[in-house]
């Protein structure tokens, strides 16, 4: 790990402040502590947001469910409101990592978190993540990579978070060195064919203030499970997510979201449109999930995965139409 | 991480007496009676901590260059005070040092184990305020201000804390590498929950892997120390 300066700030203006190049900002740390023992980043200096005010609230208000991005994962899972309202948020939150990790690994850390692919996070190999020419985990060994839109790169996004935010239509409020933006994290994640060194919008400079989760619709549910590889602790295999809002028995509407899927959280936009205006029920719910892993594209060692993604996907909307209100 | 050549000797703390009784980490009857391998190598000079009394630190810069007002320091050696086990420690340290780092090197506190060092086994854990985490995924910086408990700080005057006391009796440890994040973990839980299920001290270790597999017998202990009904008032120091 190389040497770096501590910086403290104690307001968001100070924080952008002290992002001048070379500088990374610090949540919890847990991923950029691995990064720095890796030797992947070598930054200047930290900027360590935990004394900034303010940024840790969880509080119900105007539109919705108002996130700071320092919520620990602990405190976001153990939340009343965030159980009651926006349970996939909570389960996804609290089956994240270890117990001691979601006591300091933050939500905002946890978006931003880089993949896991171990070509990726091993300094032996220059993948073209790290600028080099090409993928590893093609023709490597790559039983937990990525099943859809894997051509360019084959990692997985590691947020769990991320998942279910997406399915419950967050949105992040992000401050930088001009003005603050608001951005829907639909459009937050980049696609390797778009810029492959990146997994997300997040410019330089720029800070993530708030998630802000709209109000679930009335009569909505919704459920996030995970499929690892041990009951204790792991990253997942497939996580789905899946947000359900019901007119009686029929679907009105569905997201469904994919995580460990692709290289960016995945809509399974056919298994949406498979759900719509059905009665939810086992059958359906089975259509939606065949329709769901359409088109993936396994590669050599991770065909098993296609199948869990089906299994989850129909148990998380059965799950859903659980939870709804 | 400091494996670069940097000399570990210029960050050498006051290391006070008492931490020779760091002990093991779950102390066995007659422990005392024998040379630990812990006492034979500190003795040979062989462990990190050394008995230099730290001189006189530089100030942390504050208001450097960039940051506006936020303050600075580093990247240097900056002094810094952590209350561990109730006890303030002055130690000089570079921004980059992990807790475990400073416990078991610049404190000479070795009970914390240093396994992965990568979050993925939870032997270092501690706790900062209570709450178990991974010392060797937090900086030392952010400890500060923080107490501070370490497997040292559970037992008291002497006493076990029970949740060590029934993971003796109950054989819970094997090769004891993972013993003392264990501990911590089941201490924490007692400390939160007096009366916790077998799965609520099966979801408590979830992340505290034990390559021996003695699982069984930590879940067993930790219920029999629950038994006793002694978890959430033993006197952990510092928490």
């Amino acid at each position: 790990m190389n040497r770096f300066a501590w910086v403290t700030p104690s307001t968001i203006e100070e924080a952008v402040g002290a992002l001048e190049p070379g500088a990374l900002v610090k949540a919890g740390g847990i991923d950029l502590m691995d990064l720095l023992k890796e030797g992947l980043i070598a930054p200047q200096r930290l900027v360590n947001l935990r004394a900034v005010e303010g940024l840790d609230r969880i509080e119900e208000k105007d539109e919705g469910l108002h996130v700071g991005p320092l919520v620990t994962l602990a405190r976001l899972a153990a939340n009343p409101i965030v159980q009651g309202r926006y349970r996939a948020l909570a389960d996804a939150a609290g089956h994240a990592a270890t117990p001691q990790i979601r006591n300091v690994a933050t939500v905002g850390g946890n978006l931003l978190q880089r993949p896991r692919c171990w070509y990726f996070r091993s300094e032996a190999f220059v993948c073209k993540k790290k600028g080099g020419g090409r993928c590893y985990a093609h023709g490597g060994e790559n039983a937990y990579h990525a099943i859809m839109n894997n051509k360019t790169c084959a990692a997985v996004h590691p947020s769990a978070t991320a998942t279910a935010l997406l399915a419950l239509g967050a949105k992040l409020r992000i401050a930088g060195p001009t003005d603050a933006r608001e951005v829907p994290l639909e459009t937050f994640f980049v696609a390797p064919e778009v810029d492959v060194m990146r997994e997300n919008a997040l410019g330089a400079g720029e800070i993530i203030t708030e998630i802000v989760i709209p109000y679930p619709p009335s009569e909505a549910g919704s459920a996030y499970l995970k499929q690892g590889e041990k009951e204790s602790f792991d990253w997942p295999l497939a996580e789905v997510a899946v947000l359900l809002e019901r007119d009686g028995n029929r679907c009105k509407r569905a997201i469904i979201v994919l995580g460990a899927a692709g290289p960016v959280p995945v809509r399974a936009r056919t298994a949406e449109a498979a759900l719509a205006d059905k009665v939810i029920d086992d059958a359906t719910a089975r259509a939606a999930a065949k329709a769901a892993v359409q088109g993936a594209t396994p590669l050599e060692q991770n065909a098993y995965k296609v199948t869990i993604f089906e299994a989850i996907v129909r148990r998380t909307i059965l799950a859903a139409r659980g939870n709804t209100a | 991480m400091s494996n670069d050549g940097q000399n570990h000797a210029d960050r050498r703390s006051l290391r006070e007496k008492d931490d020779d009784e760091d002990g093991s980490d779950v102390a066995l009857p007659g422990a005392s009676l024998r040379l630990s391998r812990r006492r034979f190598l500190a003795g040979t000079g062989l462990t990190a901590a050394t008995t230099a009394v730290l001189e006189a630190c530089k100030p942390a810069a504050v208001g450097g260059a960039g940051g506006k007002g936020a303050e600075v320091a580093g990247p240097g050696q900056v002094p810094v005070t952590l209350q561990v086990n109730g006890k303030e420690r002055t130690v000089s340290l570079e921004p980059r040092a992990t807790l475990a780092e400073v416990l078991r090197t610049d404190l000479g506190m070795t009970g914390t184990k240093v396994v992965c060092d990568r979050g993925a086994c939870s032997a270092c854990t501690v706790w900062l305020d209570g709450t178990p985490v991974c010392s060797c995924m937090t900086f030392a910086m952010d400890a500060v201000g923080r107490a501070i408990t370490t497997v040292e700080g559970l037992s008291s005057g002497g006493a076990l804390h029970p949740v060590q006391q029934a993971f003796v009796e109950h054989d819970a440890a094997q090769c004891g590498f993972c013993t003392p994040g264990m501990v911590m973990s089941c201490a924490a839980l007692l400390q939160r929950n007096p009366r916790p299920t077998l799965d609520d001290v099966r979801t408590a270790t979830s992340g505290n892997l034990c390559r021996c597999g003695t699982y069984p017998k930590v879940f067993e202990a930790t219920l029999a120390a629950a038994r006793r009904g002694s978890g959430g008032s033993s006197g952990a120091k510092g928490s």
